[in-house]
């Protein structure tokens, strides 16, 4: 579902000799921290920011296909890395933008303890996760339950989301007691807004890194560049990390 | 040709546009019967619910659906109060979805047929000596049968081609809930191309080949 | 043996409101203009007029009493549709049988051949329904209730949709089924030439009422009030044939009160026919002439007259010994006749149908 969505009051700035409408497509899970850097980016730079939100494959088929994208911010280190090398993205404008953190995250009060012990007594009957196939937080999960050595015993119990937004919306609604969903769609104000979690520790899976690329069409455009290098700051940085990503 | 989760998509996809098909005619034929014939105040109302599915888009209908059959949700709680399963990830479940989410498509031609027979065969039917289930069966079913058609090749087509709602409500188990339709989307979102073409095209020739046979079988509008 | 009907049900037109003895046997027209409400009270006796509240019995069973009805499969009735409603899934076989294997086998008192015969349809019974001329079809309708062996037959104007040619080619079989079948009919129909070779009694529907009643002579011969069937308006009676003519081709017939002489219609002697005679035929004198072309001269004795609907004209009353018969003619002539009740005249007949 791509949600066209314009954040932006066009503001002519005094100072800006030159404004850009910048086209982003962002992963959904970044959806909140990008509403956020985007009105900060807007007020400081003069651009406008345009962003579109949907999940990375799909922003992977529609850029094939010619879609007006200037940047991407994805929701992996893969899609950015093929995106290059297919020719799609611009050589050496690649860079991490956000790490996120895994939660084993449950709607009931401390259903979920600090350890992750839960998984062992196995009293529940669906474990919600992203498709590991498809989302890296999925994968993510996945390699968590093997290192613990409990994947298979635990397999039977998946049921599979499309994306994190789905695997959230399967333990928010109480259909699945508890699953592993990205810490930013549960943390609130520093702390994990509601129901009971165990922030994975980062040792057990690989790191989930979203990657940013410039895309061709951006290429040589002031906005573009400008926004790259703004989420590279201290700025972007802190709102960032406010939703419960690593840097 | 297909890998064997591939090979239990396609199964599961049959088996749940088989059992949806016989679920709604069963429970549209009645519904549509006592739409296409009552005057009761309330036909506009059952009228509009039953067409309601069609304007919400099939994720959000999912979206709900899963919160009414979640532990909280009023379907939920009803279940659990008889003790039984929760729906949501169950082939149950997918079933129940997929009826509400086909069922304008099965109730309309089947409430249109029936709008057409009118009253005098029923009358005939009736100074025959044919009570009124007789009727139904020897009168009103051989008139409709095109009508029945119809419903049938839609209802069957439309749960082959769900998606958004058993993407919300299936949880994607492999064999149990995982249907052709996301199996694959799965596989576009994996960038796996070219499985994902073998079986769209797959579903494609299956669909139409049905269809096709289906409106070879379709008898000529009686008259 | 008889009918009692007593409906009463408002519509936004008019308000059926009827209470009528019917004889429980022999062909009763409901006769009225269209709209008049004789098929409305036709429909009520089937009881497919669900809104309407009366009383019915048949020959002793009571269907309907206030809002406790016999529901329709469940009376022993026969209807014939207007428009034949036969069902088009089925061909004309199962058509026919449709009613008679719903009905238990010791209540069949009417063969499915026996009724296949009676309207001649033994050679359609494999086809289909959509391959029957008009005619055709509603003669398998009718066999088609016949075969439910009712002991009531209702019949809504069933030649009304059909031309002059497929009406004449019905008639012969709704005479055998009047003449060789003993269930009684109620017929409902606006053809007053339908009637006269049809009925045996005569019920005249007007805005919902059933104005007039009584045995078809009677009625017909009526003219207070007047059925007002303006050029229609005639005696029917019977009589039976006593000599045939080779020469002339001409039958003579004798009816209580007098003889008439008409076309050879090829009625063996002996055979008792029905006879026709418009008032529109019948001409009066004073005296009797015998100069001119009308071979029917009868005496009569005046009864009374009437206005027709058109100030020209005038309906006399006549009786014919024991028959009574009407004489149109103009209020002028009436007026140089100076014709009053008891006086003795000569009626002079310029034509007499053979009508059954």
């Amino acid at each position: 579902m791509l949600r066209q969505l314009s954040l932006a009051v066009v503001l002519l700035s005094a100072a800006s000799v030159h404004s850009d409408e910048i086209s982003v497509a962002v992963a959904a899970n970044f959806a909140s921290p990008m509403q956020k850097i985007a009105a900060e980016f807007e007020k400081d730079s003069g651009h406008t920011i345009v962003a579109s939100f949907g999940s990375t494959g799909k922003f992977y088929a529609q850029i094939k296909a010619g879609a007006p994208f200037e940047v991407l911010l994805a929701a992996d280190d893969e899609t950015p890395a093929r995106l290059e090398r297919e020719g799609e993205g611009v050589a050496g404008s690649r860079f991490t933008y956000a790490v996120g953190k895994l939660v084993l995250w449950s709607r009931r009060e401390g259903f979920v303890d600090g350890k992750g012990e839960v998984l062992g007594r196995n009293d529940f009957h669906h474990l919600a996760l992203a498709n590991p196939r498809l989302a890296p937080y999925g994968a993510a999960g996945v390699q968590t339950l093997q290192a613990l050595g409990l994947l298979e015993k635990l397999r039977p119990k998946f049921v599979t989301a499309e994306s994190i937004t789905q695997a959230y919306q399967f333990v928010a609604s109480g259909n699945a007691e508890l699953g592993f969903v990205a810490l930013s769609q549960v943390y609130r104000d520093g702390r994990i807004a509601e129901g009971s979690g165990w922030i994975v520790p980062p040792q057990l899976h690989d790191p989930i890194r979203q990657d940013a690329v410039l895309l061709t069409r951006g290429r040589g455009r002031q906005g573009p560049t400008a926004l790259l290098e703004y989420l590279r700051g201290e700025k972007a940085t802190s709102i960032i990390k406010s939703f419960g990503y690593e840097r | 040709m297909l890998n064997p989760s591939d090979l239990a998509a396609v199964w599961l996809t049959l088996k749940l546009a088989g059992t949806a098909t016989a679920v709604l005619l069963l429970l549209g034929t009645p519904m549509a019967w006592w739409l296409a014939r009552t005057r009761h105040w309330a036909k506009g109302v059952i009228g509009a619910l039953v067409t309601l599915p069609l304007v919400l888009p099939p994720t959000v209908l999912g979206f709900y659906l899963l919160v009414l059959m979640g532990p909280d949700g009023m379907l939920g709680r009803l279940l659990a109060a008889g003790g039984l399963q929760p729906l949501p990830f169950t082939f149950a479940g997918l079933v129940v979805a997929s009826v509400i989410y086909s069922l304008p498509f099965v109730v309309q031609p089947l409430q249109q047929a029936f709008e057409a027979i009118g009253e005098q065969p029923l009358e005939a039917a009736a100074t025959l000596r044919a009570n009124p289930w007789d009727t139904f069966f020897a009168v009103v079913v051989p008139l409709a049968r095109p009508g029945f058609m119809t419903a049938g090749i839609l209802g069957f087509a439309h749960t082959v081609g769900e998606f958004g709602v058993v993407l919300m409500i299936g949880g994607n188990i492999p064999g149990k809930t995982q249907v052709l339709s996301m199996a694959i989307y799965n596989h576009v979102e994996a960038l796996e191309y070219e499985a994902a073409h073998r079986l769209a095209a797959g579903m494609l020739a299956f669909s139409f080949t049905v269809l096709l046979l289906l409106n070879a079988l379709k008898p000529e509008r009686v008259r | 043996m008889s009918i009692r009907a007593c409906f009463r049900l408002p519509y936004p037109a008019f308000t059926l409101d009827v209470d009528v003895d019917l004889p429980g046997q022999g062909i009763t027209a409901l006769f009225g203009r269209s709209g008049s409400g004789k098929t409305t009270l036709l429909r009520c006796i089937a009881g497919l007029e669900k809104a309407a509240s009366g009383f019915l019995a048949v020959n002793g069973e009571i269907w309907q009493d206030g809002a406790r009805r016999l529901p329709v499969h469940r009376r022993p009735l026969g209807y014939v549709f207007q428009e034949a409603r036969l069902f088009p899934h089925l061909d004309v076989a199962a058509n026919l049988d449709f009613g008679r294997r719903r009905i238990a086998a010791d209540q069949r008192r009417v063969s499915l051949a026996r009724a296949v015969e009676l309207l001649g349809i033994g050679h359609l019974l494999e086809r289909r329904c959509d391959r029957l001329s008009g005619g055709e079809r509603q003669r398998v309708a009718i066999a088609r209730a016949v075969a439910t062996s009712p002991r009531l037959l209702l019949m809504d104007e069933p030649l009304a949709a059909l031309d002059h040619a497929r009406k004449q080619e019905i008639l012969p079989y709704l005479e055998q089924l009047r003449d060789e079948l003993e269930i009684p009919v109620l017929y409902v129909s606006h053809a007053p030439d339908e009637v006269a070779r049809l009925a045996d009694h005569l019920v005249v529907i007007d805005e919902g009422r059933a104005v007039t009643q009584g045995p078809l002579a009677e009625v017909l011969a009526c003219v207070d009030p007047p059925l007002r069937l303006g050029d229609d308006a005639g005696v029917v009676f019977s009589g039976t044939v006593v000599e045939r003519d080779a020469e002339w081709h001409l039958s003579r017939i004798v009816f209580a009160g007098g003889e008439v002489w008409v076309r050879d219609g090829g009625a063996a002697v002996g055979r008792r026919v029905r006879l026709r005679i418009l008032a529109r035929d019948v001409s009066i004198a004073r005296s009797r002439h015998e100069d001119f072309s009308i071979m029917n001269l009868l005496p009569a004795t005046v009864i009374s007259h009437v206005a027709e609907d058109h100030p020209a004209l005038a309906l006399v009353q006549l009786r014919v010994g024991g028959t009574p018969m009407l004489a149109r003619l103009t209020r002028h002539s009436a007026w140089r006749l100076e014709l009053a009740p008891g006086q003795q005249v000569w009626a002079q007949i310029k034509a007499v149908a053979v009508v059954g």
